[in-house]
């Protein structure tokens, strides 16, 4: 090795290993919001169910994961169903943040964050449509969301459309329960919507 | 076909460009660089038709960003800091730093075009032959060829 190799190798050792400082990510995150480059913008946001991935588009809230999702599927499904230009710049979030942390901590019974249904299609979205219908604190059958949905007939479709729900919480699946009483299943898990509903009744 | 999200990209392949720009342009214009680089690259992204050697991708808008940026340098009225003056009997390459920047990094700004983009695509971001040719839009043969006659240049000139 010469002296030139050894003075290139000690030189490249001294450059930064973990990319630019996290103030530069901030301003291309602003700048690249401001010139509409980000399609799908995600964030982290806490909450008593764990944290969740929340992602939105220009129109409104696209997605939100539980924690069990691997998150570079989350982000690979949103990339293949929307768009590829998918960004971590959390300031589009901040809305849907604030409503989230005001319905976890009881003082919010509607969100107001506008939705957009780009992950659903056909009469999955028309099951989770009349889902987004349900008052906060109100129950109803699956069988009567599926009568909302137009098939009164198709409900375990419709038991497969709120399975499919991308939108947890905001679109509130939770509130369909089994004819009979039964809490029927849950995308998050049982121990979630009996949560939920719990937080509703207080 | 499908891209994978942008942020995975940066996650992937963020801090080798990073680490290209700040050894071709210093760190002080580096995050412009960067920042440049990435709108750049964000603007043509869904329209790019094969996912291979996103990497390649990303670092050959980077280097036109560092292109810019030399002519835009070479512009500006402000004396640019020169390579080191020789002193007989010197050590090659000088062990003391300008700016707090490595010397060596001052020598291989002041190459051509072609070489000094080759040798920091080599030594600062770590990247094959192969690699280097992508990001030129040459051969292999041409991007072995630019670093060979980049380091000797600077071994030459040096001993001269």
């Amino acid at each position: 090795m010469t002296e030139l190799d050894r003075a290139l190798r000690e030189a490249a050792g001294g450059l930064p290993a973990t990319g630019p400082p996290s103030e530069a990510l901030e301003r291309l995150y602003a700048r690249a919001e401001k010139e509409n480059l980000v399609d799908v913008a995600y964030a982290q946001v806490d909450s008593p169910l764990g944290p969740l991935t929340v992602a939105a588009t220009h129109r409104g809230l696209v997605r939100i994961a539980y924690p069990e999702r691997q998150l570079d599927q989350v982000l690979a499904g949103l990339a293949e169903a929307v768009s590829p230009r998918v960004l971590e710049a959390p300031a589009r979030l901040d809305p849907i943040r604030r409503e989230l942390g005001e319905y976890f901590e009881g003082r919010r019974r509607r969100f107001e964050t506008p939705i957009d249904w780009a992950l659903t299609r056909g009469f999955f979205r028309r099951v989770l449509q009349a889902t987004a219908q349900i008052d906060y604190g109100q129950v109803r059958t699956y069988s009567e969301v599926a009568a909302g949905a137009g098939n009164v007939k198709a409900v375990r479709a419709t038991g497969n459309g709120l399975g499919s729900n991308p939108m947890p919480v905001v679109v509130p699946c939770h509130r369909v329960v089994r004819t009979g009483g039964g809490l029927g299943g849950y995308t998050g898990g049982i121990e979630r919507k009996e949560f939920l509903l719990a937080l509703e009744r207080r | 076909m499908s891209l994978p999200p942008f942020q995975a990209l940066l996650d992937a392949h963020g801090a080798a460009v990073h680490r290209f720009l700040v050894a071709s342009v210093g760190p002080s214009e580096a995050d412009d660089c960067f920042q440049e680089a990435c709108i750049a690259a964000l603007r043509s992204y869904p329209r790019l038709t094969h996912a291979d050697n996103l990497r390649g991708w990303l670092l050959r808008i980077a280097q036109r960003k560092v292109i810019d940026a030399h002519r835009a340098r070479a512009r500006r009225p402000v004396p640019v800091p020169a390579a080191p003056e020789r002193e007989a009997g010197a050590t090659f390459p000088p062990a003391e730093s300008i700016d707090g920047q490595p010397a060596v990094w001052a020598l291989v700004r002041a190459l051509p075009e072609k070489q000094r983009v080759a040798v920091f695509l080599r030594s600062a971001a770590d990247l094959s032959y192969a690699e280097v040719a992508e990001v030129l839009g040459s051969s292999q043969e041409a991007a072995r060829r630019n670093v060979h006659e980049g380091l000797k240049r600077l071994r030459e000139e040096w001993s001269a």
